[in-house]
């Protein structure tokens, strides 16, 4: 019985060198035969120089992480090679130009593929031959057919005409052919999956989550690494009907978005950390104007200016505290790219329903994380439900835009509809949006209407689903995470499992409100349970422990600026089982191996 | 959609709900009947106007005019407003404010909005003091004057809003005074008709909290552009007149230019289908197809 298909190859080089280019190509490769794929890219917030590591991961099944292990690293410069080239295990293969990079020491079984560009391109002189060289050689050692790489070229160069595209196949094929005569393939063949499938980074699902739930109004403010949302959004804009605009500063974003939303558009916007912190003042007035908008911080190293090209799961408390007063807020964290896409359908529902501000959590993992998708499950029309949305005139009596209702829900009507006109405000004010903050003040009516505004959330835990706990009910360690450390406890809860330890794990996704209940209820039977998390501080942890009282035995937190990798995760749980060398004060924190 | 008006408004059809809490003799009153005349005397609708204020005295201004209204952040009322006029370009939209909330924290929106030449009318109720924090230094205050914040004297140099607007591609770009109420209205009234971006700057004396900028202070010096001949095509001429500050201060329209397109007609989206907000939201079965494509 052959063994599960599990291959990740990597570039690697500096910022220039064209490492994104390849590593597209071969991504469409492996969709359109049917596989699927994980890339994690590690890069820096440089334009010319520095290190970039892609990593592509590569199976038959959904891939969850980018994985603990390199198969294939191809090193675009010297650099790559002194970095990683030492991480390989037996059976690897390491690529390179040999006229300008020399090979490092490797471990045993490891074999060195110097490829020499001058040679196999006719002594051109254009610094990115070596990647389209190496391309071919990648392609004859994973064990796949030249013509789909052929395909491929012809379709990344298409626009660039055919001297260009027969010049880069003939390259590829030197390399292809290179490597076929002089090394070894890797045991297993590039299989072939069951059906072509599509490929995305996750800031393009959440981009097209939003299209497809009905947005016609995207504003923002270029910040890595929320700015794909952005590119998406414009480059596509014109053929979808979305009105897509840059403005000058995201406090100016955030501001936009409501007089949009207010207007009767779906409007959204999407940030990172420090961005969302100069969106903090308008969160509020959403809330208290009751105008629903959807903003979406994804997450990266801070605190402040912190590491832009890295990931973290730092924002929790900032969501759940920016801005000042009670008001009412939904913050949820999709799991993946694809929950991320769907959640966005759901969420525009939800304020749309309750009148109120959305907040998405994601993060950097997540965002520019390049993905394989099963095209049949991006469902590009859900249900668009705009809640209680007057659009027309008619209907005879007074209009109260704040109307006190049981569910305290109250119809609204956007500007340019007859018979409806009113003020909305961001001071407090009454049914009518008569200020009771100036000239007289009232304390019943101020009671009123923070009652009015509360009550609409009430149901809100009814109408989402509350986390389940996944895996073996008996387990003897419960794992609890949220956001994008979802794949990565999924992965380690069977690799646990390999090794003879009963884990299971629990994902929250729904932040605010909390299913506290349910969490409480399931946790209340776990043996033993370790908060996972991508913070210093144990982010989520308090969160829980300040919603449901729980005290847990332990945490895995890894706060470097990368991400977990499924050895991370097992070696924190056994140490947390065994002999807790490396706990401190209950903390595992992971050792980060892989240099980026 | 436009449709022939069968009853004319009056001015009193524009009276919000409740009565200004602004102090007797406040400058914006007079601002405050010369948009309900300008409106009426337009022949516009309430429901089709939108009025957006930040916060501040003058910002009180929508809930004291009959039409939809957005009282909403100190200094980010143009940034509402563009969303809302990019949302439905069909409506009228009015922002109303100080000098303060525009000049000073929403100084960044006021550079952005007039380049972007957003088809709004920004009316400025500016009497070059913060009068609901009862009386500070703003950013249009003369240098020298004392007030709660520069007790000793204010030690620097004002803005200069109208030849700021000019410069900033504003194309339409005037000058109002409270006393001057006829004037006031014709202003607006232009200013309204302007498709693109129109400022207007209006003396509106803070009886409270400045005596140095009275009405009388305005009165002696005050004078009406349209009196002197001046071209409001001629932008460099309209700012040296916006820049004098003296015994001659202008009022009118300094500048103007019909030839510039507003930001949504540049938008080609808004070419047809009417404005984004009555759109059916989500995609058609070729646009989702479309994409999908692209990602395999």
């Amino acid at each position: 019985m052959t063994a599960r298909y599990d291959f990740a190859f990597a570039i690697g080089g500096a910022a220039g060198q064209g490492i994104a280019t390849p590593g597209n190509i071969l991504a469409r490769i492996f969709v359109r035969r049917g596989l699927h794929l994980n890339a994690y890219n590690a890069y820096q917030s440089i334009i010319r120089g520095g290190h970039i590591l892609l990593t592509v991961r590569v199976g038959e099944e959904p891939v969850l992480t980018h994985g603990d292990k390199i198969d294939l690293l191809v090193c675009l410069n010297q650099d790559t090679m002194t970095r990683h080239a030492r991480h390989l295990a037996a059976g690897g293969h390491v690529i390179f130009n040999s006229d300008d990079v020399k090979p490092a020491e490797v471990a045993a079984g490891v074999e060195i593929c110097g490829l020499p560009v001058k040679e196999l391109t006719n002594d051109n002189r254009n610094k990115l031959v070596q990647n389209t060289v190496a391309l071919g050689a990648m392609l004859n050692l994973m064990g796949a057919e030249f013509g789909v790489l052929e395909e491929a070229l012809a379709q990344q160069f298409k626009n660039k005409g055919k001297e260009v595209i027969d010049e880069n196949v003939g390259m590829a094929r030197a390399g292809y052919e290179y490597a076929k005569a002089h090394f070894k393939p890797f045991h297993q063949a590039l299989p072939k999956g069951k059906k072509p499938l599509a490929v995305w980074t996750g800031n393009e699902a959440l981009a097209m989550g939003g299209a497809a739930a009905g947005v016609k109004f995207y504003c923002a403010y270029p910040m890595s690494p929320s700015t794909g949302v952005l590119h998406w959004m414009a480059k596509n804009a014109r053929e979808l009907g979305i009105m897509v605009r840059q403005i000058e500063d995201e406090v100016g974003v955030a501001n936009v978005a409501i007089g949009a939303a207010h207007t009767g558009a779906r409007s959204m916007c999407a940030t990172s950390g420090g961005g969302f912190a100069l969106m903090t003042e308008a969160l509020g007035a959403a809330s208290m104007m009751e105008v629903p908008v959807v903003f979406i911080n994804v997450q990266r190293a801070g605190p402040s200016t912190g590491v832009p090209t890295k990931t973290e799961q730092g924002d929790l408390w900032q969501a759940l505290g920016a801005s000042q007063g009670d008001f009412e807020r939904i913050i949820v964290a999709p799991k993946d790219a694809l929950d991320a896409f769907k959640t966005l359908a759901e969420l525009f529902n939800l304020v749309d329903h309750y009148q109120c501000p959305g907040i998405l959590l994601s993060d950097l993992l997540i965002s520019e994380g390049t993905f394989s998708v099963d095209p049949d499950e991006v469902d590009m029309h859900p249900k668009i439900d705009r809640g209680a949305l007057i659009l027309e005139g008619g209907g005879g009596g007074e209009y109260l835009r704040y109307l006190d209702t049981e569910s305290g829900i109250s119809p609204r009507a956007v500007p340019g509809v007859p018979g409806h006109v009113h003020v909305i405000a961001t001071d407090e004010h009454d049914e009518e949006g008569i200020l009771v903050s100036d000239e007289f003040t009232n304390p019943h009516k101020r009671r009123q209407m923070v009652e009015k505004r509360a009550r609409k959330l009430n149901d809100f835990l009814k109408k989402v689903a509350a986390p389940k706990i996944e895996g073996p009910a008996d387990a003897d360690v419960t794992l609890v995470g949220w956001g994008s450390t979802a794949g990565v406890l999924k992965e380690s809860v069977a690799l646990l499992a390999e090794r003879g330890v009963k884990a299971n794990h629990l994902s929250v996704k729904w932040i605010k409100p909390l299913h506290a209940d349910d969490i409480a209820r399931a946790l209340s039977k776990a043996k033993k349970v370790l908060v996972v998390e991508n913070n210093h501080s144990g982010q989520f942890y308090r969160y829980l422990r300040s919603e449901t009282g729980l005290s847990v035995a332990g945490h895995i937190r890894k706060y470097d600026g990368e991400p977990l990798q499924p050895h991370h995760m097992v070696n924190g749980v056994l140490d947390h089982l065994g002999a807790k060398k490396d706990v401190a004060d209950g903390v595992y924190v992971p050792y980060q191996e892989v240099l980026v | 959609m436009a449709t022939t008006t069968m009853v004319e408004l009056k001015p009193k059809d524009f009276k919000g709900k409740v009565d200004p809490d602004w102090c007797p003799g406040c400058g914006d009153f007079g601002l405050l009947n010369a948009v309900q005349k300008a409106l009426a005397e337009l022949g516009k609708k309430p429901h089709d106007v939108v009025c957006v204020s930040g916060i501040g005295c003058s910002s009180n201004f929508p809930g004291y005019l009959n039409a939809y209204g957005m009282h909403t952040l100190h200094g980010r009322a143009l940034a509402v407003a563009t969303g809302v006029k990019l949302a439905n370009h069909d409506l009228t939209v009015l922002v109303t404010g100080g000098d303060g909330d525009g000049y000073g924290i929403g100084g960044n929106h006021f550079t952005h909005t007039a380049r972007r030449n957003v088809d709004l009318t920004y009316l400025v109720m500016n009497n070059q003091i913060y009068g609901l924090t009862t009386g500070q230094v703003s950013p249009s205050s003369d240098i020298g004057m004392k007030t709660k914040s520069t007790p000793f004297g204010n030690i620097e140099r004002p803005v200069h809003p109208t030849a700021a607007a000019i410069i900033n591609g504003a194309t339409f770009a005037a000058r109002g005074f409270s006393g001057h109420g006829k004037h006031l209205v014709e202003i607006i009234k232009q200013a309204i008709e302007h498709k693109g971006f129109s400022h207007v700057d209006v003396f509106s004396p803070c009886v409270t909290f400045n005596h140095d900028n009275t009405y009388d202070f305005f009165r002696e010096r005050v004078k009406q552009l349209e009196e002197t001949g001046h071209d409001p095509s001629d932008w460099k001429s309209a700012v040296e007149k916006a820049l004098m500050w003296g015994e001659t201060i202008y009022t009118g329209v300094f500048y103007r230019n019909d030839e510039v397109p507003a930001l949504h007609e540049l938008e080609p989206i808004l070419d047809e289908g009417g404005p984004v907000a009555h759109r059916e939201p989500g995609l058609t079965k070729e646009q989702a197809q479309r994409v999908l494509k692209r990602m395999m």
